[in-house]
C-alpha cells in the first residue's frame, strides 16, 4: 500500500510501548521503500513474537494491538498464528478478546493449529460467568473449521438450555454460522431452532427468527405456534431483529391468509391487476366489499397489521421500510395509505437511504397512485440532492401527475430544466414528455414548451427535446405539421447524434408533409455522411430509401450517391443496411415480391412508442430487497409467494396460553412489596398489560408516601398494619393456594388503594393556592384511560378527600378484630354516582382518581374510608372440574344497570397444566335479572381472571342462580349466589336535617326498634369509629354527619339497590343503663328487620 | 449478512478492513472505484453496486466511504442504516469520525466492530452497552493507564443492560445533580419563489435530550399541542402505545445525550396553520449585456414573534460567467469566492424592531461579467440561514415533564431553537419561461 499506510502503522505502534525497544528503528526505516518491507516485516514479526512470548501482560497486549493493526490494514499476519494462539488462555480480558479477533480472522487458514485453542473454548463454555460462556460460543462458532462441527453442534445444543438468555441468544446466532459450515446438519439445527423460537425471552426471539430465516425459511409451519406471540412482542424486539421478523411475517401472511383485496364475486386476484381495472374496482371495493372484508379477514391477519403499525414510527429506516413492505404486500388496499407518511419521513434521512426509499416509493406509486398523491411536494427536487435522488423524485412526480395537479407539476419541472445539472435537465424533458403522453389535456402545451427548448443554447437539452418531441409526434402526427417543419430546420444546428437521427427519421416518416424540404435535407446529409455517427448514417439511409419510394424522380441520383458512400463505410452494419435497401429499391428483378411492396415495408404505420418509466421492470422482485434495488437476482432471494386460495386453519396458531406475555406466568407470585415490584417493572418494560402494574409500582413508591402517612394520622397507620397482619392470618387459615393468591391481591389492593389517596390529598391542598406542577396527577389520571380500554373487571376504588377539620376525627377509625375481615365502604363515590371504573388484568389492580369531581365538591366533607371485602365461594373446584369461582361484593354501583348489585367473580383455574377454554355465561335460572360476564376464551392453568356481573335481587335475599358452560358443555350444577342483606343497600348521602325529615315520614309501620344490653366495659369502647366500622361491615350504608356534636346518637342512611327505598338507621347509646337502642326506618320492613339483627349482632361483638 | 467492511478515505485509499466471515480481497473495492470514477460528484455514487459475486453497499459521510460487502440477499436499507450506526458510534467514541481519529484508535475501532456484529449480524448497537464493554478513550482513561499501568480497554463485567428489556440504560447510574434538559430544535425547510410566495415549507423538528438522572427514572413528557405532531419517529425507549392512546411521551431515558423524537410537519400543515416564514429577502438582480450587472438584496424580519433573528447568512452561487462582484453591505461582511463563484453575506443579528426599511441590512453593488460569454440563463438561488432562539416556529410547546419511579426532584429544562440547515432554505430569484396552464 501507499506510504500513508506505513505512516499510519508507524503512528499506530508508537503509542507508548514500555518494552518496545526496537520499535523506533522500524519506524524510521519502514517508509523508506516498499522493497524492504518484507525483510522488515519478518523482523518485526520476530519482535512481536518475542513480546507475545513474554510473561508480562502489557507486553502481550501491545503485541496483540500491533497484530490487530496489521489485520486492520489488510496485511498478512498469518505467520504469527502459533504465537498468538498460545495467548488464548490469557487472563487479561483485552488480550483474550484480541486473540479471539485474530482467531476469527485466521483460523480458517490454519485449521490444524486452530484446533489447539478449542479446548480452551470448551472449558470456557462451562464458565460460571455468562459473558465468558457467550463469547466462547461466539468465537467457537465463528472460526469456521469444519473439523469441529460436532463440537459446535454440541455446544449449541447445550447453550440452548443455558440459564442466561444472553447465552441463548448467542446460540441462536451461532446456528446460522454452523449451517453455513455444514448444511447437512439442517435437521438437527431445526430442532434447536424450534426450541429457541418458543423461548420466553424477547432477547432470544429475534435471533431465533434470524436463524430460522437463514436455515429453514421454507419450514413456515414452525412459526404457527409462535405467530401470535411474535406479533405481540414485535415492538419490544431490538430494531435489527424487527426487520427480520417483519420480513418473515410478511412471508408468513402471504402463505397463511387469503388476499384481503379479493372479493367474493371477483375471484381473480387483482392485487396486481392493471390500473384501469383497479380503478373501477376500487369503488366497488371500498363500498360493498369493505364489510365482507372486515368479517372475512382472519383475526390473526388483523393482529399482524395492528401490531406492526406502531413500528412505522421507528427511527430505524430499515424497520419502517419493512413495515411498508408488509403493508404493501399484505394489507387491504384501503389501509395501505398509512405507510405514506412514514416513508416520506425517511426522505429526510441520509442520502443513501433516500435513494432506496425513493425507488421503492416509485414502484408503490405506480400501483397505488393515490396514497402518495397528497405528498406531491415532498418529491420536489432540490439542487443539493444527489443525482439518483433527483432521478427517482422526477420519476415519482411524473407518475403522480394527473389532470388535477399537472399544472403545478409542470411548473416545477420547468424550473428543473434550467438546472445546471444537464443530465438531470435532460431527464426532466423526458419526464415532461411522459406527462404529455399520459395526460391528453396538456399534450399540446407540453409540446409547445418542448419545441421552445429546442432553441436553447445547451445541446443536451435541445437533443433530448428533439428525441422526446419525435416520440410525441408519433402519437398524433397529423396535428403537428408545423412542429415537424420547425424541427427540420434545426437539423443543421443540432450535433448530438441521437437527436440528429431522430430528426432524420421524422423527415423520412413524414416526408409528404415537407416534400420540399426533405430532399434538401438529404442533400446536406449526403455531404456530411462520412463524418456522421453510425446511428445517424442509418437514419440517412432510411431517409434516402423513404424519399426514393415517395419521390424517385427528384432524389434518384442523391440516393444512389448515398448508397454508394454507405457501401464503402467502415461499419459493417451500415454496409449491410445499405445492401439490403439497395436490393429492395433498385434490384427489383432479384426479389420481385419484396420490391413490389417496398413502399409498404418502408412506410408501414408504426405504433407510437410508449414513454416508459426508468424504474420499470424491477417490480418482479420484492420491494426493498437487494435484488429489487440492483434489478437482478441475488443469491438467497426468494419471491414472495402468492396468497393461497384457502386460508389456513387459524387454530393451528392456538397456543396453550392466551396472551403469552410473561405477566401471566409471573402473576401468581407477584410480589406485593414495592421493592420487588420495581424489578418486575424493569423486566416487563413494554408489554402493555404491565402498564397498569407499572404505574401502581411507581406511585406506590412515590416520594409522597410519607406525606400521606402524616396526613392520615398515626392511628391509621397502626391500624393498617393490624389489618395486614390480620389478613395474613386469615390467608393461612384458608390454606388453599388459589385463595391465597386472591387474598394477596386484596392486601395488595389495599396498599395500592392508598396511593391515590395520597395524590388527591396532596393535589387538592396544593391546587388551592397555585397551579403548581404536581407529578403524580398524571399517573393517576392515566390509569383511568388505561383501564377503560379493557373490560375485565370493574374495580373498586377508594378515594379520599380533602377533609374539613371537623371530619378528621371521623376518618381515623380503627378496625377491631373480628372473625370476619373488616369492611369499609366507599360512600362518597356512591353518593356522587361517579362511575369511575378501571379494569385491569387478573390480580393487578388499578386505581383511579376523580379529581375533577372532587374539586367541585370540595366543600362537602366526607369521611375517608377503606374498603375491605369478604370473598365467598360459589363454585368449588371439585364440582367445577378444576374451575373455582369466588364472588364478592365490591360495593360500587354496577355500570350497566343501576338497579343491580355489583358482584365480582374470580375465576381460578386450579389445575396447573391444563387450560380451561371458553367459559360462557348462559342464562339466569330463577327468572332473576342478571347481567352476565363476557366470555372468557381461555384460562391458563393456575391463573385467575376477575370479571363482574350485576344481579337485580329485587330487594329480597333470595339467592340468584345461573348456568355457565365450560368448553361448550353446560355445567351440571348451576351457580347460586345468595345475597347478604347488607349488600342490598347502597349508601345514600344525606345530612342530619334531611335525615330527620325522612324519618318523620317513615314512622309507625315502617319503624322497627331493638335494644341491646351491654356491660359497662363494653360501652366505654363505643365510639363513632367502632360503631361505624361495624355498621358498615354489615351493610353498605353511609354515616350521617352529626351537627349537634351529640356523641350518643349515630345515624346512618342508605337505600335499596333495586327500588331505591330509603333506609335510616339510628343507634343511640344509653350510657347510664348500658343499653343501646337501635332504630331502623324503612318501608322495606322485612329487610329492615333482617338488617337490624345483623347490626345488633355485629355491635355486640365490640369489646 | 455483512461479510466485510472496507473504510476508504477521500483519496481512495482503503485504510481499514474488517472481515466477519471469509476474507474478501481488497481488490473488490476496484468495482467501487470504477463506479466512483463514473460519478462527477462523490455523493452520486450509487449506494448499491453489483459485482459478479458480491454486492457492495456504501455510504459516504465525513469524506469517508464505508463499503460493506454482501453475498446474500439482505435488505439494503438494513445495511445502510447499520453503516450509519457504526459511524454514529465512532463519532460518539472519538468525538469525530475521520481518517485520523480512526487510525489513532484502530484497536478500539476493531474491538467495536467486533462487538457490533457477530458474523455479520448486528449484536450490540446501543452506545451505553458498548461503553460498558469497551471504554471510551479519553484523557482520564489515558491518565489512569499511565499511573496504574493497567492498560486495558475492556470492562470485565457483562453489561447488565444487555440482558434487560431496557437495553439503552445502564444500571446503577448515580448523579449528585439530577438534571434533564430538552432541546427542541426545528429546522425550516422552504422554497420561496421570486414573488415571495412560499412554494414549499416544511419543518423538521427534533427533541435532543441530555438526561443526567440517577436510578431508573420514568419520564413523561406532554405537549401543549400534540396534534401538530402526526409524523413522528421515536427513540426505542418511547412507549409507542402510550403515544398512540394519549399523545404523551412516556419513556425510561437512556443516560446522557440522545435524540428522543424527530418529527416532521409537512407542507399542508405549515400552510393551513399559517406557519409564517420569519424572514424575507427583497432582491433585484440584473445581468446586462456589456459585461456588467446590478445586484441588490435587502433582508428583513417578518413575524418573528418578538425574537431576534440571529446568525443570518445569505449564500448565493453565481453563474459561471460572473467574474467578480463589488458589493457593499450596510451590515455584516460580504465575501465572494471568484473560483467557486460563491457569494457569502454574513449579516449576523437582525433586530425585530428595525422595521424601518432604511435600517434593514442591505447589500448593493455591481457584478462584473466575463466578456464574450452569453448572459446567464437563470438567476442565482439564494440560500438563507438563520437562527431564532427561544421559539419553535411550528408553535409546539412542551407542557410538562413528569418523573416517576425515583424520589428526588430533578431539574428540568426545555430550550427552543428554530434554525435552518445549510441549503434547505432557498429563495428563487427569477422565474423563467412558463407554459400556459
Amino acid at each position: 500500500m501507499s506510504s500513508s499506510m506505513s505512516m499510519q502503522s508507524a503512528s499506530g505502534f508508537s503509542s507508548g510501548t514500555p518494552g518496545g525497544g526496537p520499535n523506533p528503528a522500524d519506524e524510521q526505516t519502514e517508509p523508506a521503500s516498499t522493497l524492504s518491507i518484507f525483510a522488515l516485516d519478518y523482523k518485526k514479526h520476530e519482535d512481536i513474537k518475542h513480546m507475545l512470548d513474554s510473561n508480562k501482560d502489557n507486553l502481550k497486549l501491545e503485541a496483540m494491538r500491533r497484530v490487530i493493526g496489521m489485520i486492520a490494514k489488510g496485511k498478512d499476519a498469518a505467520d504469527l498464528f502459533p504465537a498468538v494462539v498460545k495467548n488464548v488462555v490469557s487472563k487479561n480480558m483485552e488480550v483474550k478478546k484480541l486473540v479471539y479477533v485474530y482467531l476469527m480472522r485466521y483460523a480458517e487458514e490454519q485449521q490444524d493449529l486452530a484446533l489447539l485453542s478449542i479446548a480452551t473454548f470448551q472449558r470456557a463454555l462451562k464458565d460460571p460467568n455468562q459473558l465468558i460462556r457467550a463469547s466462547a460460543l461466539r468465537v467457537l462458532s465463528s472460526i469456521r473449521v469444519p473439523t469441529i462441527v460436532t463440537i459446535m453442534m454440541l455446544a449449541i445444543r447445550e447453550a440452548v438450555y443455558d440459564m442466561s438468555p444472553y447465552v441463548r441468544k448467542t446460540a441462536a446466532n451461532a446456528i446460522a454460522k454452523l449451517y453455513a459450515l455444514d448444511p447437512e446438519l439442517k435437521e438437527e439445527l431445526i430442532a434447536v431452532i424450534v426450541k429457541l423460537l418458543a423461548d420466553k425471552t424477547i432477547l432470544v426471539n429475534g435471533s431465533a427468527v434470524q436463524a430460522f430465516e437463514q436455515v429453514c425459511p421454507e419450514r413456515i409451519d414452525l412459526i404457527h405456534k409462535n405467530y401470535r406471540r411474535l406479533c405481540n412482542l414485535l415492538v419490544d424486539i431490538d430494531e435489527w431483529s424487527q426487520v427480520t421478523v417483519l420480513n418473515m411475517l410478511t412471508r408468513y401472511a402471504r402463505t397463511q391468509f387469503v388476499d384481503p383485496n379479493k372479493t367474493v364475486e371477483d375471484d381473480k386476484n387483482n392485487f396486481y391487476g392493471d390500473e384501469n381495472n383497479s380503478k373501477e374496482k376500487s369503488e366497488n371495493d371500498d363500498e360493498d366489499s369493505l364489510e365482507k372484508r372486515t368479517y372475512t379477514m382472519d383475526s390473526d391477519h388483523r393482529l399482524l397489521l395492528r401490531c406492526t403499525k406502531p413500528l412505522l414510527q421507528s427511527r430505524n429506516s430499515a424497520v419502517v421500510m419493512a413495515v411498508a413492505q408488509l403493508y404493501h404486500y399484505v394489507a387491504p388496499r384501503s389501509e395501505i395509505h398509512v405507510i405514506a407518511n412514514a416513508l416520506i419521513r425517511l426522505l429526510r434521512h441520509h442520502r443513501e437511504i433516500q435513494t432506496i426509499v425513493l425507488k421503492c416509493i416509485a414502484s408503490m406509486a405506480e400501483k397505488n397512485k393515490d396514497i402518495f398523491g397528497p405528498f406531491l411536494k415532498a418529491f420536489y427536487v432540490r439542487s443539493s440532492d444527489s443525482s439518483h435522488v433527483k432521478r427517482y423524485k422526477l420519476e415519482i412526480l411524473t407518475t403522480l401527475a394527473c389532470a388535477t395537479n399537472i399544472s403545478t407539476v409542470l411548473r416545477e419541472l420547468q424550473t428543473y430544466v434550467l438546472s445546471p445539472d444537464k443530465e438531470f435537465a435532460a431527464q426532466t424533458i423526458h419526464a415532461i414528455g411522459r406527462c404529455a403522453s399520459t395526460i391528453p389535456e396538456v399534450t399540446e402545451a407540453c409540446l409547445n414548451g418542448l419545441v421552445g427548448y429546442m432553441s436553447k443554447k445547451d445541446e443536451t437539452i435541445v437533443a433530448e427535446s428533439v428525441v422526446v418531441v419525435k416520440k410525441l409526434l408519433q402519437i398524433n402526427p397529423v396535428q403537428y405539421g408545423d412542429i415537424i417543419k420547425h424541427i427540420v430546420r434545426k437539423v443543421d444546428k443540432i450535433t448530438v447524434p441521437q437527436a440528429r437521427a431522430s430528426i432524420l427519421w421524422l423527415i423520412g416518416e413524414y416526408s409528404e408533409r415537407i416534400s420540399k424540404l426533405a430532399p434538401d435535407v438529404l442533400r446536406k446529409m449526403a455531404k456530411t455522411f462520412p463524418d456522421e455517427e453510425a446511428i445517424v448514417k442509418h437514419q440517412i439511409l432510411n431517409l434516402a430509401a423513404k424519399l426514393y419510394v415517395m419521390n424517385a424522380k427528384q432524389t434518384h441520383l442523391l440516393v444512389q450517391y448515398v448508397f454508394n458512400l454507405a457501401k464503402y463505410d467502415t461499419n459493417y452494419d451500415t454496409r449491410d443496411k445499405a445492401r439490403l435497401l439497395r436490393a429492395l429499391l433498385f434490384q427489383a428483378d432479384k426479389c420481385p415480391a419484396l420490391s413490389k411492396h417496398a413502399k409498404k415495408i418502408l412506410l408501414a404505420s408504426k405504433p407510437a412508442p410508449l414513454l416508459e418509466s426508468i424504474v420499470r421492470n424491477h417490480d418482479q422482485y420484492t420491494l426493498g430487497t437487494l435484488s429489487y434495488v440492483i434489478g437482478q437476482t441475488v443469491p438467497g432471494y426468494t419471491d414472495l409467494p402468492d396468497y393461497p386460495l384457502e386460508p389456513s386453519d387459524s387454530s393451528i396458531r392456538n397456543v396453550e396460553v392466551i396472551r403469552p406475555s410473561p405477566s401471566q406466568d409471573e402473576s401468581p407470585r407477584k410480589p406485593s412489596s414495592s421493592g420487588k415490584k420495581k424489578s418486575t417493572t424493569d423486566e416487563k418494560f413494554y408489554s402493555d398489560e404491565e402498564e397498569n402494574d407499572e404505574n401502581e409500582g411507581t406511585s406506590t413508591e412515590g416520594p409522597d408516601d410519607e406525606d400521606e402517612e402524616d396526613e392520615e394520622g398515626d392511628d391509621d397507620e397502626e391500624s393498617e398494619n393490624e389489618e395486614e397482619e390480620k389478613s395474613d392470618e386469615d390467608e393461612d387459615e384458608d390454606g388453599e393456594k388459589p385463595a391465597k393468591t386472591i387474598n394477596q391481591t386484596d392486601e395488595y389492593e389495599q396498599l395500592d388503594a392508598r396511593s391515590p389517596t395520597v395524590v388527591d390529598n396532596h393535589e387538592s391542598s396544593e391546587e388551592n393556592d397555585t397551579e403548581s406542577e404536581d407529578e403524580e396527577e398524571t399517573s393517576a389520571s392515566e390509569d383511568t384511560t388505561d383501564g377503560e380500554g379493557e373490560e375485565k373487571i370493574i374495580e373498586k376504588h377508594t378515594l379520599s378527600f380533602n377533609k374539613s377539620p371537623s371530619n378528621i376525627a371521623i376518618s381515623g377509625f380503627s378496625m377491631a378484630t373480628t372473625t370476619e375481615k373488616s369492611i369499609a365502604e366507599d360512600d362518597l363515590e356512591a353518593f356522587l354516582g361517579i362511575t369511575t371504573t378501571s379494569a385491569s388484568n387478573q390480580q393487578s389492580t388499578t386505581k383511579a382518581s376523580v379529581r375533577d369531581d372532587l374539586q367541585n365538591l370540595e366543600s362537602l366533607s366526607t369521611p375517608s374510608t377503606l374498603t375491605y371485602i369478604r370473598q365467598y365461594e360459589c363454585l368449588n373446584r371439585m364440582t367445577g372440574q378444576g374451575l373455582q369461582i369466588q364472588y364478592r361484593f365490591p360495593r360500587t354501583p354496577f355500570q350497566r344497570a343501576t338497579n343491580m348489585v355489583h358482584i365480582e367473580l374470580t375465576f381460578t383455574n386450579t389445575i396447573p397444566n391444563n387450560d380451561i377454554r371458553s367459559i360462557k355465561f348462559i342464562k339466569s335460572k330463577s327468572g332473576v335479572n342478571i347481567q352476565g360476564f363476557s366470555d372468557i376464551d381461555q384460562l391458563p392453568g393456575g391463573a385467575s381472571i376477575i370479571t363482574s356481573i350485576g344481579i337485580d335481587f329485587n330487594d329480597t335475599t333470595q339467592a340468584a342462580s345461573f348456568d355457565i358452560s365450560i368448553g361448550g358443555r353446560q355445567l351440571a350444577t348451576s351457580i347460586s349466589i345468595p345475597c347478604h342483606v347488607g349488600e342490598l343497600f347502597q349508601p345514600k348521602f344525606i345530612n342530619e336535617k334531611d335525615f330527620n325529615k325522612s324519618l318523620s315520614s317513615l314512622r309507625g309501620m315502617h319503624e322497627i326498634t331493638g335494644t341491646l344490653n351491654v356491660n359497662e366495659t363494653q360501652i366505654s369502647k363505643f365510639n363513632f369509629t367502632t360503631i361505624q366500622t361495624k355498621v358498615v361491615q354489615c351493610a353498605n350504608v353511609s354515616s350521617v354527619p352529626s351537627s349537634s356534636g351529640d356523641s350518643t346518637v349515630y345515624r346512618f342512611s342508605g337505600q335499596t339497590v333495586s327500588s331505591k327505598a330509603l333506609v335510616l338507621i339510628a343507634i343511640q347509646l344509653n350510657m347510664s343503663r348500658s343499653t343501646i337502642n337501635l332504630t331502623l326506618n324503612s318501608d322495606r320492613i322485612i329487610l329492615a328487620t333482617m338488617l337490624l339483627k345483623e347490626i345488633q349482632q355485629a355491635i355486640s361483638t365490640i369489646s | 449478512m455483512i461479510h466485510s467492511l472496507f473504510i476508504i478515505n477521500g483519496a481512495g485509499d482503503v485504510f481499514m478492513e474488517k472481515h466477519w466471515k471469509t476474507v474478501v480481497g481488497k481488490s473488490i473495492c476496484d468495482y467501487f472505484f470504477e463506479a466512483q470514477s463514473k460519478c462527477a460528484n462523490s455523493e452520486d455514487v450509487p449506494p448499491v453496486i453489483a459485482t459478479p459475486h458480491h454486492y457492495l453497499v456504501n455510504i459516504f459521510r465525513n469524506n469517508l466511504y464505508f463499503v460493506a460487502v454482501l453475498t446474500n440477499e439482505v435488505a439494503p436499507l438494513f445495511v445502510i442504516e447499520f453503516l450509519h450506526r457504526i459511524m454514529d458510534v465512532f463519532e460518539y467514541y472519538f468525538g469525530e469520525c475521520t481518517e485520523t481519529s480512526l487510525k489513532d484508535n484502530y484497536v478500539v475501532v476493531y474491538e467495536l466492530l467486533d462487538e457490533m456484529l457477530d458474523s455479520g449480524l448486528p449484536l450490540a448497537t446501543e452506545t451505553n452497552i458498548l461503553e460498558e464493554l469497551i471504554k471510551r478513550p479519553n484523557i482520564i482513561l489515558k491518565m489512569t493507564k499511565l499511573i496504574t499501568g493497567d492498560d486495558t480497554n475492556f470492562g470485565n463485567t457483562l453489561p447488565s443492560s444487555q440482558l434487560s428489556n431496557i437495553p439503552w440504560r445502564r444500571m446503577g447510574i448515580r448523579y449528585t445533580n439530577n438534571e434533564a434538559y430538552f432541546d427542541l430544535i426545528e429546522e425550516i425547510d422552504a422554497i420561496i419563489d421570486r414573488n415571495g410566495v412560499t412554494v414549499m415549507c416544511e419543518i423538521q423538528g427534533y427533541i435532543d435530550c441530555c438526561i443526567k438522572l440517577s436510578g431508573n427514572p420514568d419520564l413523561t413528557l406532554s405537549f401543549v399541542n400534540p396534534r401538530l405532531l402526526d409524523d413522528v419517529s421515536f427513540h426505542p425507549c418511547v412507549r409507542l402505545k402510550k403515544w398512540e392512546s394519549e399523545r404523551v411521551l412516556s419513556f425510561i431515558p437512556p443516560d446522557g445525550n440522545f435524540r428522543l423524537i424527530s418529527y416532521h410537519i409537512g407542507s399542508q400543515k405549515c400552510q393551513s396553520d399559517a406557519i409564517s416564514i420569519p424572514i424575507y429577502v427583497k432582491h433585484n438582480i440584473q445581468f446586462r449585456e456589456g459585461s456588467s450587472g446590478r445586484f441588490e438584496l435587502t433582508v428583513g424580519p417578518k413575524q418573528t414573534m418578538g425574537k431576534t433573528l440571529e446568525a443570518v447568512v445569505i449564500e448565493c452561487s453565481m453563474p459561471k460567467s460572473v467574474l467578480n462582484c463589488t458589493l457593499t453591505p450596510t451590515q455584516g461582511k460580504c465575501t465572494f469566492d471568484p473560483v467557486k463563484k460563491i457569494l457569502v453575506w454574513d449579516i449576523g443579528k437582525i433586530e425585530s424592531k428595525t422595521q424601518a426599511a432604511a435600517r434593514l441590512p442591505s447589500l448593493r453593488g455591481n457584478i462584473v461579467l466575463s466578456t464574450g460569454q452569453p448572459l446567464p440563463e437563470s438567476n442565482p438561488v439564494l440560500n438563507v440561514r438563520f437562527t431564532l432562539n427561544q421559539i419553535a416556529i411550528s408553535g409546539i410547546r412542551v407542557q410538562r415533564v413528569d418523573m416517576h419511579g425515583e424520589k428526588y426532584k430533578p431539574f428540568k429544562g426545555v430550550k427552543y431553537i428554530t434554525t435552518v440547515k445549510n441549503g434547505r432554505f432557498q429563495i428563487q430569484t427569477k422565474q423563467n419561461f412558463s407554459i400556459p396552464d
